[in-house]
């Protein structure tokens, strides 16, 4: 059994690390997108919003470009086994990452309007479920170049972390609110900017299973922790 | 080498599949199988087993013996010297490879078609004809009847049904093979071997030999050897991949050509050996 583990024909082999380094570098591009949102809000710095507005386009441009690539292996190469996970994971993910582009570009353009408003609280909760987000971010767009099934489970793993996070900030912007009305634009923007980041953990936690499968051949197994139970949330008024 | 191992005489009657069995079950068991052309071992003890009325896909790069186990199946190797085969190849519960068994009647009930469409030098009707009258007397009425049966079968019987008469020889590639296929089942065998039937053929025929196992294997068990990784993925139930004569992995077509368990079979089916 001869040693071999590139592919006969080395086009195809080519085209599966084109496809890798497409998928990679629409990564970075959204990993700076989520970084600069987070800059935008935390430092209430309007030029870092306009330029994650500008890069949204690029990230779409990207997902085409992907999508069109995906669609051509499939039709002529005809893959299979992990060939065909990875071209299918690669189809899946770039939808993922799409989105969290477009939660980015929504919450620099709420930065925009927040920006206008003095804040008299601190947005602790909120750099700190950003940087939780970062984190699971890189790590897990670190694993598709890398090919890293336990840094997956690390990240499918770690996602219940920034959901208390984000049930906690919840709660908190309520009570912003019942305290004086005047909070009560700039902290529904918050919440809407949290619950986009939360969301952005969501679809980093759907690229882990998915690339999970990719590397493995089979499902990351039971439940993701799901823990956003701000749906449920109830703030009643200090006595 | 014969033109079809359902065309030899034989004394014994018809041999209708055995029916209202579970579909799962075993028809075919193979037992630590090995075969040697001579000295060379050519299959080194495979276990298999082929379920009832479903399609086993045998895969693998030249000379990895799947071609070898088909030929084991009806006996073909009986007809060379220095060829044999020890183990056991049970068919529901039979040893057919066990000496002194009626190869005649064996090959009645075990089918096979080959790469190359092999038609009579005769007419359509006479093709179909030919293997029935040697396995049994029928009326000529009847002998039509399983004509009409056989070519209805083998998705043919449109095409031809007006020019039963006609040489077979002046029909496509395509209608040819399934015109081999219709002569294989007239007998109605129990099991059927495809060896590349495809591989000769246009796409188009292609996918109406691909369309036709799928109603076959309603009523026969089938097991094909393809090359064509996609078409065993279409057709087959389960895929056996064999390497240098061993059987590296068997499992079902979705999970052989999505998540297969062993390195070589991923290897394989993804195209970096073989």
């Amino acid at each position: 059994m001869p040693e071999v583990t590139e592919h006969i024909v080395k086009s195809f082999e080519q085209e599966l690390n084109r496809l890798r380094t497409l998928i990679t570098e629409m990564g970075g591009l959204v990993e700076s997108e989520v970084a600069m949102a987070c800059e935008a809000v935390l430092d209430r710095d309007d030029a870092v919003a306009g330029k994650v507005v500008e890069t949204d386009p690029q990230v779409d441009a990207l997902e085409y470009q992907i999508q069109q690539f995906v669609i051509r292996l499939l039709a002529l190469r005809q893959p299979m086994a992990q060939d065909l996970r990875l071209i299918v994971a690669c189809l899946r993910i770039t939808g993922d990452l799409e989105r969290i582009g477009d939660y980015a570009a929504n919450v620099a353009k709420r930065s925009l309007v927040l920006n206008q408003y003095s804040l008299p609280f601190p947005l602790t909760g909120l750099a700190n479920m950003g940087r939780l987000v970062q984190q699971n971010l890189k790590l897990v767009i670190d694993a598709i170049g890398d090919s890293d099934a336990d840094a997956a489970v690390e990240v499918w793993r770690s996602d219940d972390k920034i959901d208390e996070i984000y049930n906690a900030l919840f709660r908190e912007l309520i009570t912003y609110m019942m305290e004086d009305p005047r909070n009560i634009t700039p902290c529904t923007h918050l919440l809407f900017i949290a619950k986009n980041l939360e969301r952005v953990g969501d679809h980093a936690t759907n690229i882990a299973e998915t690339l999970y499968y990719a590397i493995k051949g089979e499902a990351l197994t039971g439940a993701r922790p799901k823990g956003d139970t701000s749906a449920y949330a109830v703030v009643r008024p200090r006595e | 080498m014969p033109m079809s191992q359902t065309v030899t005489p034989s004394s014994s009657g018809l041999v209708v599949p055995p029916a209202g069995q579970a579909e799962d079950a075993v028809h075919i068991a193979i037992r630590n199988l090995e075969f040697f052309y001579g000295g060379n071992r050519a299959l080194k003890s495979i276990t298999v087993d082929m379920l009832r009325r479903q399609v086993t896909a045998l895969i693998g790069p030249s000379g990895c013996g799947k071609s070898t186990l088909l030929r084991v199946l009806n006996r073909m190797y009986d007809l060379y010297p220095n060829q044999r085969a020890t183990g056991e190849v049970l068919m529901d519960g039979e040893n057919i490879i066990a000496p002194g068994l009626d190869l005649n009647q064996l090959r009645s009930r075990i089918g096979m078609v080959f790469q190359k469409p092999t038609p009579f030098p005769m007419s359509i009707g006479d093709n179909i004809a030919f293997g029935v009258k040697l396995h049994e007397k029928l009326s000529r009425s009847a002998l039509d009847e399983r004509i009409e049966w056989s070519l209805t079968r083998a998705a043919l019987w449109d095409e031809v049904k007006d020019r039963l008469g006609g040489s077979a020889m002046g029909l496509s590639g395509g209608q040819q093979q399934r015109l081999c296929i219709a002569r294989t089942i007239a007998t109605r065998p129990e099991v059927i071997l495809l060896d590349e039937p495809t591989s000769a053929l246009d796409p188009i025929s292609t996918l109406k030999i691909e369309e036709l196992i799928d109603e076959l294997k309603h009523e026969f068990t089938i097991a094909i050897v393809t090359h064509n990784m996609q078409q065993a993925g279409r057709c087959a139930d389960r895929v056996a991949l064999f390497y240098l004569g061993e059987l590296v992995e068997v499992g079902t077509a979705t999970q052989m050509f999505t998540a297969p368990r062993e390195k070589r079979t991923q290897e394989y089916i993804t195209g970096r050996f073989g």
